[in-house]
């Protein structure tokens, strides 16, 4: 009797005890199955891009003018393009161009934001309205003026591209950093650090800004598939990587000329941006269901 | 409300000048200059002559001043590629983009607004899992490849709508045309924001209905209909309005898009083009004009915004 009795109390223990903020995160995230969905398509996309020259079946800029805009066959599984290279092979190439500017240019966008962000929340004052001002005034601006300028102006390298994308894309992520800081500066636990005599630094560093993490995870995996949107329409324009190397946005762009020798050519590359950035947005919505605590599920 | 409208419009001014500076330093710094001068038919000597003529060995801040005051007086200056007066040039391409965005605006307000009050005031229903998965595939979709991919449906397959262009080649204007060839790019343009207006009019509808004081309305007995188009729509519209402003900048950027994949010749293309070969006062005329519209529209929706919810008519 006793012992039965001590044994449900472990389990009752057991099924009680207090999950952690990262279990319950995860297991919010896990039962979203597209979310999850999305994250394998992401994980194989990547490693598509960093083993692109093993997988792809041909060099992708090996031309062949006696065979072009073959259709799909058992060689060539997507066909040829205008120069008859292998389709398949240059959209596996293209992959690298595409995912890795998403990725360098919002780590970009996210330190400067960061950085403006906590700045201006945490001084406030002159510091704050200077920094919002600015900030207010970057998002005014038809910005893909800007970048198409910088771009022209400037080459449009790889390097280029990615800086570009990300000193012009931080605004969202400062306000969101600034928001989250002011929120967490009045608080008690905030006091007492500072009564415990914690410098400026270390208190916004060690004891607030890691409240942030959650809201820019999220804000930086929306701010991915902007970049990568933004780099495919710079490409498009002639204006993003240049060809021969192949991009996503330079394939569609090339293709264009040839709608109607060959429809299908301009499908392929869309489909797969397509497919990244509704991946990346997915991920965002599911990232932010499961990690804000006072997000509920069903409001937006 | 005066007060307020001068600091305002304060602001504009300064924000304006900002931007113009931005650009102008920019575009000089381009290495190499204009493509006009990189012509391999010109002697260094004709390019010298022809940098004293265009005014670029000048110091950078003399060429602003310069530039300055010549748009003050309505001046902007002559395309170095064609020699046009910057002016007409914009003149003759504003109204096409204008038309092309203001309809593409129109049509994804109209569309938005009643699909997002829809899917708030039927939560979690089928439909509202249908409108969701739309508006993700709104903001994924690339704005080029949804233009090319109905080109290749409804102008190379079915042959109904034209490619590109703004009228029929040879043909006298007639409005059928015209339309005819508006359908594809205002349809391209509205998407993207259409998804993100119905998710903001859905949010803001949502935490408007739980609001104690639809629960009055409802209270009272007032019909589901009056409550929700007479008491919290619009409040409801409040943030969409804001939104609107924010997107104003980005959906000039897709028009810009847009007009490269349906050769439409409006503003975007021109900057594109300018852009591209570097014509100076183009690119300066192009940006400057086109910062003034999405200044004056952000303007525009402040007010509408204040009029609308009386709480932030502040002085």
């Amino acid at each position: 009797m006793a012992q039965a009795r001590t044994l449900k109390a472990e389990e009752f223990v057991a099924q009680r005890a207090p999950r952690s903020w990262r279990q319950i995160a995860w297991q919010r995230f896990v039962r979203n199955r597209v979310a999850v969905l999305s994250a394998l398509f992401l994980i194989v996309m990547y490693l598509v891009a960093l083993f692109a020259p093993v997988i792809a079946p041909y060099d992708p800029n090996e031309v062949d003018i006696l065979y072009t805009h073959a259709r799909p066959s058992r060689e060539h599984l997507l066909g040829t393009d205008e120069s008859g290279r292998d389709v398949l092979s240059r959209l596996i190439v293209g992959s690298r161009a595409s995912m890795s500017v998403g990725l360098i240019a919002m780590v970009i966008s996210v330190l400067i934001g960061s950085l403006v962000g906590s700045a201006s929340g945490y001084l406030g004052r002159a510091v704050d309205s200077i920094l919002m001002r600015i900030t207010d005034g970057m998002m005014a601006i038809p910005y893909f003026f800007l970048v198409l300028i910088v771009v022209a102006v400037f080459g449009s390298s790889f390097r280029n591209i990615v800086v570009v994308i990300g000193v012009t894309s931080w605004m969202v992520v400062a306000r969101i950093v600034r928001s989250e800081v002011l929120r967490y500066r009045g608080l008690d636990f905030v006091q007492a650090a500072r009564a415990l005599g914690a410098s400026n630094t270390r208190i916004l560093f060690r004891h607030i800004v890691p409240h942030t993490v959650p809201s820019i995870i999220v804000a930086a995996t929306l701010g991915v598939a902007n970049a990568i949107l933004l780099e495919s329409a710079l490409s498009y324009l002639g204006l993003g990587i240049q060809p021969p190397q192949a991009s996503w946005g330079n394939m569609l762009s090339n293709s264009q000329a040839y709608l109607w020798e060959n429809p299908l050519l301009p499908i392929y590359p869309g489909l797969l941006i397509l497919l990244t950035v509704l991946s990346y947005n997915f991920l965002g919505d599911a990232l932010r269901d499961a990690l804000d605590p006072q997000y509920r599920e069903g409001n937006l | 409300m005066v007060a307020y409208l001068i600091r305002r419009l304060i602001q504009a001014v300064v924000l304006l000048f900002f931007v113009s500076i931005i650009t102008f330093v920019l575009i000089h710094s381009a290495p190499g200059g204009p493509s006009l001068l990189s012509n391999p038919e010109l002697s260094r000597q004709d390019i010298e002559q022809m940098r004293e003529q265009m005014g670029l060995n000048d110091p950078l801040p003399v060429q602003y001043g310069r530039w300055l005051g010549n748009v003050l007086q309505g001046n902007l200056g002559r395309s170095y590629n064609t020699v046009e007066p910057v002016r007409s040039l914009i003149a003759s391409r504003l109204p096409n983009t204008l038309l092309l965005t203001g309809l593409a605006l129109g049509l994804s307000i109209a569309v938005a607004i009643p699909l997002g009050v829809l899917s708030a005031t039927r939560r979690n229903s089928a439909l509202d899992r249908i409108v969701a998965g739309i508006s993700f595939f709104g903001v994924s979709i690339p704005v080029f490849w949804l233009g090319i991919v109905l080109i290749i449906v409804f102008s190379i397959q079915m042959k109904w709508l034209p490619a590109g262009g703004m009228a029929t080649l040879g043909q006298d204007f007639s409005l059928v045309d015209r339309i005819k060839h508006l359908v594809l790019p205002t349809f391209v343009l509205a998407t993207a924001n259409l998804a993100e207006l119905t998710r903001y009019t859905r949010s803001g509808m949502i935490s408007v209905l739980s609001e104690d004081y639809i629960r009055t309305a409802r209270s009272k007995g007032l019909t589901n209909r009056a409550v929700i188009f007479r008491h919290a729509l619009r409040n409801a519209l409040i943030p969409v309005v804001t939104v609107i402003g924010v997107l104003l900048p980005r959906a000039v950027g897709g028009a810009a898009i847009t007009e490269t994949v349906f050769s439409w010749p409006g503003m975007g293309r021109l900057a594109v083009e300018a852009a591209a070969t570097r014509d100076y006062p183009v690119v300066l005329g192009t940006t400057l004009t086109v910062a003034i519209v999405v200044v004056l529209s952000s303007l525009l929706t402040d007010l509408v915004y204040s009029y609308l919810d009386p709480r932030i008519r502040v002085g």
